[in-house]
């Protein structure tokens, strides 16, 4: 086979390059076709949440669905308030926060401000792991050693309550809140710090007055990340808060979340197109427009307060 | 303002000492989160650890809590991993190389890179929701290992399509200056230079995702996954030509943490001993695939220098 002389090859007409040159887009149609796909993705959750929820408020108004007091879909009489499902997920994700941010924030600040790299490189990666564990073990760890745990302080604490899943779901988000903050902080320049240092600052000044203010960008993004982590969280609520919807925001009771009913409702045998089917899909539509919300709220945050240096 | 006195030793001293209170504050933190992480580790290893022998590996589940096993869920959840990387993996890398080597700055480029970090956030359930509407109904696949694969290869693919353009983007612009100027074309560029210099960052990557994958329970549920199967999907072997087949993909499974779900759910005791012997199944499985990313991605960092 005899190779074609460089001056052929150099001419744009050549079949070779002809052909190198179709080649070249098909490949770069299907590398974008493969980008593009993730925004597929997001449409069908979108579409589907919405088109499978409309069937449902043909049967339930508007105003029962955000004022009825009881969720109920799967009863002879069937009730259908998301109240009692949003006062859940609203007060597990409380008790993971209160939790999670002062915790990841002030881990974060450590392994930027205080620690060396060695120390930060061990230290880091072994955080993560907490991430990383199954969220159905977090949930074992919930019921059958948190609540016990628990039980020692508050002897009245029922088996399943929100107080432990909150918590085991804080543990859960700590790394999510930290790595993200973490690397927020310790992308401000480093001459912002010394200028804090030569005016006699404190390490510890120098991080909430100076580093921390300049991050603040980047550290909103953390923080909606592990907001939105325990808004979404299923497993542990599932196993460790007991699945009867319940409208208290006392945290030592059992309740059920948003997560928690559409995998109550999963376990069962539902025909397609039941009310029953529809009301898992209203239930994830709610879901999605609380953390859509969330997520637009970090990104208005997110520039407001971007610093460009 | 002239009286103000400039510098105050007790005012530094109390400063130095806020320093160390914090220090050691911090220190606390860090440990509340590694000292949970050991308990549940302890905790655990002394229930379940136990109850692992080659019985407990090799039956199927049952409702006598001693003669149960995990046969099923291991074969399941090995099934379903597989699924998931053939469709997660190429899509993911496709999506990464256009991403940070095609993509022109324009709207379309930064309506799918928000939209990348936006499906980071989305809760994992309305994957799964999504899933039981369009691939068990609409495309009908069923309650099927194929659906299971699909559903958390969409799910894991914005951690395979950043982590790529990280990889990528650690590669420095003289490589690829250098192989134009040779005249290779950017597919060439990437496919001699771009992808083997990155594999390691990418491995790093897909190895994150299956382990994300592996622990996944409420998707899988959503879609119906049943939670007592007591059959392996068909053998991919077969007697007549062509000897393999993918029948399977089509067969109803069970996965290792819906099994566990399942055992912790129940009131026994003798159940909760079994979810735990799941559980350090599972915990190990995840621990190690991190484990080997943490370890690839520290030893290729130290090989190459730019």
């Amino acid at each position: 086979m005899a190779r074609p002389k460089l001056a052929e090859f150099t001419s744009a007409n050549h079949p070779v390059r002809r052909i190198r040159r179709i080649k070249e887009l098909l490949i770069e149609a299907v590398l974008f076709a493969a980008a593009a796909s993730s925004v597929f993705v997001t449409l069908g959750i979108v579409y589907i949440l919405v088109s499978e929820s409309l069937p449902f408020f043909a049967h339930v108004s508007f105003t029962e669905f955000l004022t009825e007091r009881e969720w109920t879909p799967l009863f002879a009489e069937p009730k259908y308030g998301i109240l009692p499902l949003l006062c859940g997920t609203f007060l597990t994700t409380v008790i993971a926060l209160l939790l999670a941010i002062p915790l990841g924030t002030i881990i974060a600040t450590y392994l930027s401000e205080y620690a060396n790299a060695r120390a930060r490189e061990i230290l880091k990666p072994i955080l993560e792991l907490l991430a990383a564990v199954p969220t159905v073990v977090y949930g074992y760890f919930a019921l059958l050693f948190v609540t016990p745990l628990l039980q020692k302080i508050m002897p009245n604490l029922p088996g399943f309550n929100v107080l432990a899943a909150g918590l085991v779901i804080g543990v859960m988000i700590i790394p999510y809140v930290s790595s993200l903050t973490e690397d927020a902080m310790r992308a401000v320049p480093g001459y912002l710090r010394e200028a804090s240092y030569a005016v006699g600052a404190s390490r510890m000044q120098t991080a909430f007055r100076v580093v921390i203010p300049a991050a603040f960008s980047g550290i909103s993004s953390a923080y909606i990340l592990g907001i939105s982590r325990a808004l979404g969280e299923t497993m542990v609520v599932a196993i460790a808060a007991g699945m009867q919807p319940n409208l208290t925001l006392n945290p030592t009771e059992p309740a059920a979340t948003i997560t928690a009913f559409i995998v109550q409702v999963s376990l069962g045998d539902l025909p397609h197109g039941s009310v029953g089917y529809q009301s898992i899909y209203v239930a994830g539509l709610t879901l999605l427009i609380l953390t859509l919300t969330f997520n637009v709220i970090g990104f208005a945050l997110r520039k407001r307060f971007r610093e460009v240096y | 303002m002239g009286e103000r006195v400039v510098f105050d030793r007790k005012e530094l001293s109390r400063r130095q000492l806020k320093d160390y209170i914090f220090a050691i504050m911090s220190l606390l933190a860090l440990g509340f989160g590694l000292i949970t992480l050991l308990l549940l580790i302890i905790d655990l290893a002394s229930t379940g650890l136990g109850r692992i022998d080659y019985a407990f590996m090799t039956n199927f589940p049952s409702r006598m809590p001693e003669k149960a096993g995990i046969l099923s869920a291991w074969v399941g959840s090995l099934c379903v991993m597989f699924t998931t990387a053939l469709a997660a993996i190429p899509l993911g890398i496709a999506a990464g190389v256009y991403l940070e080597e095609y993509a022109p700055k324009n709207w379309i480029t930064a309506i799918i890179e928000l939209n990348i970090v936006n499906l980071a956030g989305i809760p994992s359930i309305t994957f799964g929701l999504m899933a039981l509407s369009i691939f068990v109904y609409k495309f009908g696949f069923g309650q099927s290992i194929l659906t299971a694969g699909l559903t958390l290869g969409l799910l894991v693919l914005p951690i395979i399509i950043v982590t790529t353009r990280e990889a990528l983007r650690t590669i420095p612009s003289t490589i690829r200056e250098a192989a134009f100027a040779m005249g290779a074309s950017r597919w060439q560029v990437i496919q001699h230079h771009l992808l083997p210099y990155s594999t390691g960052g990418i491995l790093t990557g897909v190895i994150i995702s299956l382990s994300r994958a592996i622990g996944e329970t409420a998707p899988l549920i959503t879609i119906g996954a049943l939670t007592f199967i007591a059959f392996l999907p068909t053998s991919p072997f077969t007697e007549e030509f062509p000897f393999v087949t993918i029948q399977w993909i089509k067969d109803p499974f069970t996965v290792l943490p819906i099994q566990m779900f399942n055992w912790v759910s129940r009131p026994q005791e003798e159940f909760h001993v079994n979810a735990a012997a799941a559980g350090v199944i599972l915990l190990t499985l995840t621990l190690l695939l991190n484990g080997a990313a943490i370890y690839i991605r520290a030893s290729f960092r130290r090989k190459i220098k730019w």
